[in-house]
């Protein structure tokens, strides 16, 4: 079967090893010539780049609706403030001023003004840059300093897809509305962890918000023989299979550090790629 | 009372480990565990419960089937596909509360007022007891948001418990990222201790979380943890920040007595004498001593 899959690499806790496991199997994916793009939703702090050295052809800005108010227009009645969940609008005096970074574009505000004083414009959150790399498609979002619209920005991300095409999409860190944004429908999730108190604790967290999408899900054990077993122990008894482990090897660290992609830093290392691949396209 | 709090930009750069050991380290602290996506201090410094609240930090919809006439104008208005129409389980339309941002529009709107707005409990948050100071920690639901109200929630809990207390000391354990958590962690804050690695992503992510903090006025200093993992790029690491005018507080060289602290539910500096220890020590003086200064507004700009 060679069906097109969107794949997403979670986990709870951070530096676990996402994108050394995202931009390996992206890249082994498409040298064994299946068509795969790499996705980087992790657009706080996007770090595929640095591994995969794309060459981006194309760079544009993505938009929310924020409202903007026709003075001429507003009598101050003070609706739209009073609606407003998110005090990004509010009326002082019978005048309406608007905090954009509250805004969670909604569009109420502009159905509810009576006078048809709000319209919306386009706040820039962040900017979404695509291009190839070692035979894959690249794209990743980059989230502007100060900016709060993480989930927008992965949800019109996400959109930009070619669905012709594997997707392995990078995630953010967490078990929130990023990280939501980013698993929400996709076909299946590797959540990689380390085998370490902390790692386990936010594992059980992840799989907990995986389960809730009903998306089917994996795990790869990172850094493997650091902690202990508990970890596996844990899969075992919940039923989670574990598709791989990656040894605590220094060479992998110091390959990361330099930005060098596991699986051509350290080849051997390719045969466990293979492998979670021969589990996914079974 | 003064406020530190660590961050890091990129994850598992080592955040909690050092907010555990300063909490063994300093005198009369009120510890914050601010990420709460991922919250892991409480498995160093094990609270004993002492007050648990709901955390509702907004409203969620709900579709009242026996009002509902299905004219699906509820889903035409939803920004955020929230509104899951009939299918062959479900007879009438519902609300997906993992999509629903609680903004009221689909309520407002509806023909036949089918819909209610209730509070929606994102979470629980915390008064506990620690051996080193009480904390204020919380548990965000499973795939819920208002992750910044929770953390704004818990920096003013921990602020009021100190100011109570007589205790003059603040250590907020912070979450990954440069978005809506982090920004309500660091503003007001008076020093942000930016934790990174020596590696081309740590490197990339300091950049991202340095900007962040200058763009809302935050002093921060730096420590390079791992340190000598890749020692020249910890070096160019720290050339950067000294380029900007950022003091780089402490190199903590990678020790695995870290992750055995962590195995024992220790904190580092309970559990060990060595160099990554002796490097934390050093690290909470030199952080200590810049809080303390007339003059932590100076972060280079």
């Amino acid at each position: 079967m060679n069906t097109p899959m969107t794949i997403a690499v979670a986990s709870g806790k951070g530096g676990t090893g996402k994108t050394t496991v995202a931009t390996s199997l992206a890249a082994f994916l498409a040298r064994r010539g299946r068509r795969t793009q790499y996705v980087d939703c992790d657009v706080e702090e996007p770090n595929g780049h640095i591994f995969l050295k794309p060459d981006i052809a194309d760079s544009r800005p993505v938009t929310v609706p924020v409202p903007r108010v026709d003075t001429d227009k507003c009598d101050g009645c003070g609706r739209c403030g009073r609606f407003c969940r998110f005090n990004a609008i509010v009326a002082v005096n019978r005048t309406v001023i608007t905090f954009e970074q509250l805004c969670h574009s909604c569009g109420g505000c502009v159905r509810i003004c009576p006078q048809g004083a709000i319209r919306e414009s386009p706040l820039e959150i962040g900017r979404i840059e695509s291009g190839t790399a070692d035979g894959l498609q690249f794209i990743q979002g980059r989230l502007n300093i100060g900016s709060v619209r993480t989930p927008s920005l992965i949800r019109t991300l996400r959109q930009s897809l070619d669905a012709a095409s594997v997707a392995i999409l990078d995630a953010p860190p967490g078990t929130s509305c990023p990280v939501v944004a980013c698993v929400r429908g996709v076909d299946y999730v590797l959540l990689v962890t380390e085998p370490t108190p902390f790692g386990l604790h936010d594992l059980k967290l992840a799989a907990a918000m995986v389960q809730q999408l009903r998306r089917p899900l994996a795990v790869i054990v990172n850094r493997s023989g650091l902690g202990d077993q508990r970890t596996h122990a844990w899969c075992r008894e919940h039923g989670v299979e574990i598709l791989a482990e990656i040894p605590d090897d220094r060479r992998i660290a110091e390959a990361y550090s330099r930005g060098r992609m596991l699986i051509d830093a350290v080849p051997e290392y390719e045969a466990l790629f293979a492998q979670i691949a021969e589990r996914l396209f079974a | 009372m003064k406020e530190l709090i660590v961050i890091s930009g990129k994850g598992g750069t080592g955040k909690t480990s050092i907010v555990a050991s300063f909490a063994a380290l300093a005198s009369n602290p009120v510890l914050a565990d601010c990420d709460v996506d991922a919250a892991d201090l409480h498995l160093v410094v094990e609270p004993r419960v002492r007050q648990e609240n709901p955390f509702v930090g907004g409203v969620k919809a709900r579709i009242l089937p026996d009002m509902c006439v299905e004219c699906g104008q509820c889903r035409d208005h939803c920004r955020f596909d929230a509104v899951i129409p009939p299918d062959g389980q479900n007879p009438s339309f519902r609300i997906d509360p993992s999509a629903c941002e609680g903004c009221g529009v689909c309520e407002r709107f509806c023909p036949t007022e089918a819909i209610v707005l209730e509070d929606a409990v994102n979470g629980r948050w915390f008064i506990s007891d620690t051996r080193f100071g009480p904390m204020v920690h919380a548990e965000l639901g499973i795939a819920e948001e208002n992750s910044g109200k929770l953390v704004s929630l818990l920096r003013k809990q921990a602020r009021d418990l100190a100011g109570r207390q007589g205790r003059n000391m603040l250590l907020v354990d912070g979450s990954p990222g440069i978005g809506c958590p982090v920004i309500a962690s660091i503003t007001g804050a008076d020093l942000a201790l930016l934790v990174t690695e020596p590696t081309l992503s740590g490197r990339h992510d300091l950049q991202r979380i340095v900007e962040l903090t200058r763009h809302f006025n935050v002093p921060c200093a730096v420590c390079i943890n791992k340190a000598d993992i890749n020692p020249e790029m910890a070096a160019q690491i720290a050339a950067e920040a000294a380029a900007g005018s950022i003091s780089v507080l402490a190199h903590i060289p990678y020790d695995n007595a870290v992750t055995q602290a962590q195995m024992a539910g220790r904190s580092l500096i309970e559990h060990s004498d060595g160099p990554a220890s002796q490097a934390i020590r050093q690290l909470w003086d030199r952080s200590l001593a810049m809080l303390n200064s007339e003059d932590t507004s100076a972060n280079g700009q």
